[in-house]
C-alpha cells in the first residue's frame, strides 16, 4: 500500500516534471522562432470572409467588429487588398494617411477610397481606378511609412499619401502605438534612409525573452485568432467601426493660445518637422508616382480664431507650415496638393481633420480631377 | 468569473485534496466555501452590499439548516464549534477593512467591523430563538421557503430588483435615482436557492439526512459549484463528504484532465464564438439568411461551452476533493429528440423541476376526480415545468416564450412517440434507414433547439420575431 502510494506520488511529479519540460520547451521554441508575422500571413479573410477595406483599428471592438492589433501581416491579410489579383486593366491606387483617410465616422462606401471606386475612373490608357484604403488612425508620419513599406509589393500604380501638420513634428513619430510594437521594421526604415529618429527611442516596445516566449505573447496571439472570428461578423454586418449616435462637434472657441507641440512664434523651424520621411516615401515608392495631400482642417470662426485655426493649429505655425511643403514639393519636384480650405466648417464632424460624407466627397471629387489628368507610363 | 480567480481556487483544492485528511478536509472545504463565497462576489454599486449579500446567504444556510435539522443532531459540540468558525471567518474577513490597500478577499472594502459583529450575533440569536423556543418548526420551513423565492423573484425581475436597489441606496445613503435593475448580483444565488428549496422540500417529505452544521453548510456553498451549479443533491453529496478520501494519482490526473477541458471550453471555444454569436446588437446589423444562421449556430455552440466548461471545471475540482458532483451535459446536440435534450442539457436543473414540480403536479392532476386526460395532463406539466424553468433564467417575456416553446416541443414529441408506437414504425431491420432516420431526428431536434435560442440570446419578443422572419427570409 506504502509502496504504491509512493509510486503513484513519484508519477504524479514526474508527469509534473515533464508538463514543465513541455511548456518550457514550445515557450523557448516560440520566443526562438517568433511565428506570429508567419502566422500571420494565414488569414480566413479573402478566402472565408471577404477582405476588409480598411486597415484593422478600433476601441469598441463589441461594436465595431473591429480592434487594433500590432501583427502587420495580419492587417494586411485582412485586407481586400492582399486578396485581389491585379488585372491587367486596374490602375491600383493606395491611399495613405491618417484617421482622416481610413474614414473615420464614414460607412466604407463613404471613404476617400470608397468615393474614388464609386466613381468608376478611367485613366488616360483606359484602366480603371481601383483604390485602397491603407489610412490607419494616429498621426505620424514614420506611421505612414511604415504601412507604406508593407504595401508597397501590392504592386500600386499610383500613391496617395494624405498627411496633415499634425502628423509632422518629429516629437510626435514614434507615439502611435503600432510604430511602438514594431520597433524592427521601424528601426530597419531609420537605417534605411538615415531618417531624424533615434532608432533606441525609448517609446519602441522591446521584446526581452519572457515577452517573446509564448506565455508573453498570449495577447498577442488571442489577438490575432480574435482578427480571424470577426472575420464572420464583418462579412455579415459590413461594420467595422463603432458609429456613436451623437458626438462632440470640433472645438469652435479656441484657447488664446499659440503654441504648437511646444514650438512658439515667430519661426517654425523645418528641422521641427520631418520632411525627410516624406522624401523617404518618394525614394520607398522608386518608379510609383506619389501625390501628397495636405489635407483639409476645420477652421474655426469662433473665439480666437484670429490666433488659431482650430484646436490642433495656431495659425502662425500652420501658414509656416503650407509654406515649407509646398518650398519641399518644388524643390523635390513633387506632386502635391494643398486642400486645406477645401471643406467648410459645417462639413467636419468630431475633429479639425474628420470630415463629414459631404466633405470627404469634395476632397473626393478633387483627388478624381487629378487622376484624370495623370499621364500614366 | 475570470481566468485567474478559477486558477487559484484549483492550486487551493489541489493542496486540500493532497494535504487535507479527514476532519482537517471537511474544515479545509467549509473555509474556503466561506471565503469563497466573500472572494467570488462581484463589486456592486450599493455600498458595501457586495459583503452583505453573501453575508446573507450564509445568515440563510445556517436557518435553513437549523429549521430542517433532526432534533438529534442539534446538541452536538461540533456545530457549536462550526457556527464560531463561521461567524470568525465572516469577522476575520470584516477586518481585513483595515488592511486598506492590502484587502482582496472582498470586492471592495467591508463595512465597520461593529455592525459586522452585530449581524452575527444576530444570526446565532436568531438561531438559538428557532431551535429554543419553536416547537412548530413546520411554520418556519414554509416561511423560509417562501422569503427564498420571493428573494429569487425579486432577483429575476427587473423591476423588482431596481426597487430592492432603490430601496437599499436609500439605508446606505446613496441616491435614489441612480438604482438600475442590474445592481444586485447575488453570486451563486439561484443555484444555492435551488439547493435551499431542495432541503426544504425533502425535510418536509421526511427525506432529509442527519446532517451536522458543517456538513449543510459545506453542501450548500460548495466553491466549485457555487456560481454555475451543478444543483446536486444533498443525499449524494453527503456520501462523498463522508467517505475517507484517498487521492489517488488516476483521481488527480482525472480531475486535472476535467479541469483542462473546462477551461478550455470556456476560456477558448466558448469566449471565441461569443464574438459572433447572435445577440441583440449584431441581430439588428446582419443583412443575410445565411450569416445569421451561423450566429445563431454559434450561440448554441456558445452557450454549450460556457455552461458546459464551467461545469466541467466545477466537477473536475470536486474530484480533486472526493466530491463527485453530477454530469450537467452529455452530448445534448447529437441526442435524436426534444425528451433526449433535456436529459441530457442542465440535467441538475431539469431533475430538480422534474422531482419537484413536475412529478408533485401530474400526480396531482392524475389523481384529480375531474378525470382530465392523460394528454392535458402532459400538456399542462410540461408547459408549466418549462415556463419555470425559463422563468429561472430571467422573469422576462422572452424567457418564458423559450420555456414554452420547449414545453409545446416536448408536448408534441410525446405525442408524436405515442402515435409512432401504436402505428409500430418498425425500422430496426432496415439499418441504413434507421441510421438516417437518427441522423434526421438529431438535426431537427438541434435545430428546433437552435431556434428557441433566438429567444434566449434576445431581450424582447418583437426582435426575436424579426430574427426569425429574417432567418426563414420572409424580411430583408
Amino acid at each position: 500500500m506504502d509502496q504504491g502510494k509512493t509510486t503513484g506520488r513519484y508519477s504524479l511529479v514526474r508527469i509534473a516534471v515533464k508538463g514543465v519540460i513541455l511548456f518550457l520547451a514550445i515557450s523557448i521554441l516560440f520566443a526562438f522562432f517568433d511565428p506570429l508575422p508567419g502566422l500571420g500571413k494565414i488569414s480566413t479573410y479573402n478566402v472565408l470572409f471577404p477582405g476588409r477595406v480598411r486597415l484593422p483599428y478600433g476601441e469598441n471592438p463589441d461594436q465595431a467588429y473591429n480592434f487594433s492589433l500590432y501583427n502587420l501581416e495580419a492587417m494586411f491579410a485582412s485586407h481586400a487588398l492582399s486578396g485581389t489579383e491585379k488585372s491587367p486593366d486596374e490602375f491600383r491606387v493606395l491611399l495613405v494617411g491618417d484617421s482622416s483617410a481610413w474614414g473615420y465616422l464614414l460607412e466604407p462606401q463613404n471613404t476617400l477610397a470608397g468615393y474614388l471606386n464609386s466613381a468608376n475612373l478611367q485613366m488616360k490608357d483606359g484602366r480603371t481606378v481601383q483604390a485602397y484604403n491603407l489610412g490607419y488612425p494616429t498621426m505620424s508620419l514614420a506611421k505612414d511609412l511604415m504601412l507604406l513599406s508593407q504595401a508597397i509589393r501590392y504592386q500600386p500604380d499610383l500613391i496617395i499619401w494624405l498627411a496633415t501638420l499634425e502628423s509632422f513634428p518629429i516629437v510626435k513619430q514614434l507615439d502611435s502605438p503600432i510604430v511602438q510594437n514594431n520597433p524592427s521594421v521601424v528601426r530597419e526604415l531609420i537605417k534605411q534612409f538615415s531618417l531624424n529618429l533615434d532608432p533606441d527611442d525609448s517609446r519602441f516596445v522591446g521584446k526581452d525573452f519572457l515577452n517573446s516566449t509564448l506565455p508573453g505573447q498570449r495577447r498577442a496571439l488571442a489577438d490575432y485568432f480574435r482578427l480571424q472570428l470577426y472575420g464572420m461578423m464583418w462579412a455579415a454586418t459590413g461594420i467595422d467601426q463603432y458609429y456613436p449616435s451623437t458626438f462632440d462637434p470640433p472645438q469652435r472657441d479656441l484657447e488664446a493660445d499659440e503654441s504648437f507641440h511646444e514650438l512658439l512664434p515667430p519661426q517654425l523651424n523645418p528641422g521641427d518637422l520631418s520632411f525627410d520621411i516624406l522624401a523617404a516615401g518618394k525614394s520607398l515608392a522608386g518608379d510609383v508616382p506619389i501625390i501628397f495631400v495636405n489635407e483639409p482642417i476645420y477652421i474655426s470662426d469662433g473665439e480666437n480664431s484670429d490666433i488659431r485655426y482650430n484646436f490642433f493649429y495656431p495659425r502662425w505655425a500652420y501658414d509656416q507650415y503650407r509654406q515649407l511643403f509646398s518650398e519641399f514639393c518644388q524643390q523635390n519636384e513633387l506632386h502635391c496638393l494643398d486642400e486645406w480650405n477645401l471643406v467648410s466648417a459645417d462639413e467636419f464632424t468630431n475633429s479639425a481633420i474628420h470630415m463629414t460624407p459631404v466633405g470627404t466627397r469634395q476632397l473626393a471629387e478633387k483627388l478624381e480631377d487629378t487622376l484624370r489628368s495623370l499621364d500614366t507610363p | 468569473m475570470s481566468l485567474l480567480p478559477i486558477l487559484i481556487l484549483i492550486g487551493i483544492t489541489l493542496a486540500i485534496g493532497v494535504l487535507a485528511r479527514g476532519r482537517w478536509r471537511l474544515w479545509s472545504l467549509l473555509i474556503t466555501s466561506l471565503i469563497a463565497i466573500y472572494w467570488l462576489q462581484p463589486g456592486l454599486p450599493v455600498r458595501h452590499m457586495d459583503f452583505w449579500l453573501p453575508t446573507t446567504s450564509i445568515a440563510l444556510v445556517v436557518i435553513v439548516w437549523v429549521v430542517t435539522a433532526l432534533k438529534e443532531n442539534l446538541a452536538i459540540r461540533t456545530n457549536l464549534i462550526t457556527g464560531l468558525v463561521i461567524a470568525l471567518v465572516i469577522s476575520v474577513l470584516g477586518l481585513t477593512r483595515y488592511l486598506g490597500e492590502f484587502c482582496c478577499l472582498t470586492p471592495t472594502r467591508p463595512p465597520d467591523i461593529l455592525q459586522i459583529l452585530i449581524v452575527v450575533a444576530a444570526i446565532f440569536l436568531l438561531s438559538i430563538l428557532i431551535l429554543r423556543f419553536s416547537n412548530t418548526r413546520n411554520i418556519w420551513l414554509y416561511a423560509i421557503f417562501f422569503l427564498i423565492l420571493s428573494i429569487l423573484i425579486i432577483l429575476k425581475l427587473e423591476p423588482l430588483t431596481k426597487l430592492a436597489s432603490a430601496g437599499l441606496r436609500l439605508i446606505s445613503g446613496q441616491s435614489v435615482q441612480l438604482a438600475t435593475g442590474v445592481d444586485i448580483r447575488w453570486i451563486g444565488f439561484s443555484y444555492l436557492a435551488f439547493r435551499l428549496l431542495h432541503t426544504l422540500i425533502d425535510r418536509l417529505g421526511g427525506r432529509l439526512p442527519s446532517l451536522t452544521l458543517q456538513e449543510f453548510m459545506i453542501y450548500a456553498i460548495f466553491y466549485p459549484s457555487l456560481s454555475a451549479g451543478p444543483i446536486d443533491r444533498i443525499q449524494r453529496f453527503i456520501k462523498d463528504l463522508h467517505q475517507v478520501y484517498q487521492p489517488t494519482l488516476q483521481s488527480i490526473l482525472l480531475g486535472s484532465k476535467r479541469i483542462l477541458i473546462g477551461i478550455f471550453s470556456k476560456f477558448v471555444l466558448a469566449d471565441g464564438l461569443a464574438l459572433i454569436a447572435l445577440n441583440p446588437a449584431n441581430a439588428e446589423q446582419v443583412h443575410s439568411t445565411g450569416w445569421l444562421w451561423l450566429m445563431l449556430y454559434a450561440f448554441a455552440f456558445r452557450i454549450f461551452f460556457d455552461f458546459s466548461g464551467y461545469t466541467d471545471i466545477a466537477i473536475g475540482m470536486g474530484n480533486l476533493v472526493g466530491i463527485h458532483l453530477p454530469e450537467n451535459f452529455e452530448k445534448p446536440y447529437r441526442k435524436q429528440n426534444l425528451t433526449l435534450f433535456w436529459n441530457s442539457w442542465h440535467m441538475t436543473l431539469a431533475a430538480w423541476f422534474r422531482s419537484y414540480f413536475f412529478n408533485p403536479l401530474t400526480r396531482k392532476l392524475r389523481s384529480s376526480p375531474r378525470n382530465i386526460p392523460m394528454p392535458l395532463i402532459i400538456f399542462i406539466g410540461q408547459l408549466t415545468t418549462f415556463t419555470l424553468i425559463g422563468l429561472w433564467h430571467g422573469i422576462t417575456w422572452n424567457f418564458a416564450i423559450w420555456g414554452v416553446w420547449h414545453g409545446i416541443g416536448l408536448f408534441i414529441h410525446n405525442r408524436w412517440s405515442e402515435f409512432s408506437r401504436s402505428r409500430s414504425f418498425n425500422i430496426d431491420n432496415k439499418p441504413r434507414l434507421k441510421q438516417w432516420f437518427g441522423y434526421s431526428s438529431a438535426f431537427l431536434t438541434f435545430n428546433y433547439v437552435s431556434l428557441g435560442w433566438v429567444w434566449f440570446a434576445l431581450s424582447t419578443p418583437a426582435q426575436s420575431w424579426n430574427v426569425f422572419q429574417k432567418l426563414f427570409g420572409l424580411t430583408g
